[in-house]
């Protein structure tokens, strides 16, 4: 026991360990420990930053989801007035189209009634005038009384 | 703990076991005796204690760290809040400085966790008598630390007052200008106490851990776990209690030094 000579070996020692601790060990550690503590500050503010810009992004994909769904609305109400027109508009033309062809219809049977009429009135004319000639025997000019028969003729 | 016999001895062979366990292996007359035990064991202890944490600071990343940068930062954050706490400003050798005190007579401090017989005996083996492999059990390893820290006192004093302050703290605190000799007395036993006391509180608690030690290997051999366990339980306590202490002392009379007093 006692103090000799070994004290100044260790405290040499010492000061070379002293010495590398400060040169080799602690700078590195240090400079990676802040570098460290920057990164996880730096990754916090991001974090934030991203919350704030996802709320954001959400309320605006809220007003535009809503301006589509009016717009949608829009477009559906425009459609089925647009079909709601055509149906109107096709019955329409069905009717006149109907109507004219009932008109056509109703002409043809009109103009067909007179052809036969016309038809049978010759017919009725020429019956009684053969009828007529058979009965006055010969003595009838079909020409002198040509006249009287197509008078005769018009009144039936 | 374990020992290499206990109820063969008698007193004498008992008185002579403890003696041998705490005579150093030395070469050398008079002051200029070397403790060889001493010199080897903390070397070795400090080069390993550099190599693993200049393993975990050469590569450190500010990513995910490794095990060994794991392990060297938990250091490093815990030496460094502890200077940040005390010492004024900053400095770029007192964190190290307190590192390498904290981790070093830890290191010294765990060897009395070695079975006291351990070494020895591989040291007879390799022919070396005396063995002792606790550096702090050993004065001249404190005191070592202790005497840096004297004249990092005296340094950082004039460093952070200036010549003539701290000239004058030695000459007017605290008493004030008319107790002037009284204040040089005070200051002069404070200065010496601060190193005296340092390095003897580790000391101390660590030859008497040792002692206990050695005395708990004399007992007979089927008894030794019981007193040997309890005592070792506790003795890691002591181990880091006692690397804490002598490492936050050096960093508050280093601090205290440092700081003025002129407010007082």
């Amino acid at each position: 026991m006692g103090i000799n000579a070994t004290i100044i070996g260790q405290t040499i020692t010492f000061a070379v360990f002293v010495l590398f601790t400060m040169k080799f060990v602690w700078p590195p550690i240090k400079q990676a420990m802040n570098e460290r503590a920057k990164k996880i500050e730096d990754g916090l503010a991001a974090a934030e930053r991203g919350e704030a810009s996802l709320a954001e992004a959400s309320k605006a994909s809220d007003g535009a989801l809503k301006e589509a769904r009016a717009q949608a609305q829009d477009i559906l109400a425009g459609a089925n007035r647009q079909a709601n027109d055509i149906v109107e508009k096709a019955k329409t033309e069905a009717r006149t189209e109907a109507d004219r062809i009932i008109a056509a219809a109703n002409e043809e049977i009109d103009a067909s009634m007179q052809r036969a009429k016309a038809e049978l009135r010759k017919e009725v004319s020429a019956i009684a005038l053969a009828g007529a000639q058979k009965v006055l025997a010969r003595e009838v000019d079909a020409s002198a009384h040509d006249d009287l028969l197509k008078q005769l003729a018009t009144e039936i | 703990m374990a020992s290499g016999g206990g109820e063969q001895h008698g007193t004498d062979s008992a008185s002579y076991y403890v003696s041998h366990h705490l005579t150093h292996l030395q070469v050398g007359e008079g002051f200029w005796t070397w403790n060889i035990d001493t010199l080897i064991v903390s070397t070795v202890l400090g080069v390993i204690m550099c190599g693993v944490m200049y393993l975990g600071a050469r590569r450190a990343t500010s990513g995910v760290p490794g095990f060994l940068q794991n392990l060297v930062e938990s250091l490093v954050d815990f030496i460094d809040g502890l200077v940040k706490e005390s010492f004024p400003g900053t400095s770029k050798f007192v964190p190290p400085f307190a590192l390498t005190i904290f981790v070093w007579t830890f290191l010294w401090n765990c060897m009395d966790l070695v079975p006291v017989d351990w070494l020895p005996a591989a040291a007879s083996m390799a022919g070396l008598e005396y063995m002792r492999v606790v550096p702090s059990a050993d004065m001249n390893a404190t005191f070592a630390i202790s005497i840096s820290v004297f004249f990092l006192i005296i340094i950082y004093s004039i460093a952070g007052k200036g010549f003539g302050g701290y000239a004058k703290e030695w000459l007017s605190h605290p008493f004030g200008w008319y107790l002037l000799p009284f204040n040089i007395i005070i200051n002069f036993v404070e200065l010496m106490a601060k190193p005296v006391s340092l390095s003897l509180r580790l000391f101390g608690n660590l030859y008497a851990g040792e002692l206990i030690f050695i005395l708990i290997a004399l007992l007979p051999w089927g008894v030794q776990f019981i007193p040997g366990f309890a005592w070792a339980v506790f003795h890691i306590l002591v181990v880091t209690l006692q690397a804490f202490i002598i490492t936050v002392l050096s960093v508050v009379y280093l601090s205290m030094a440092y700081e003025s007093h002129d407010e007082h």
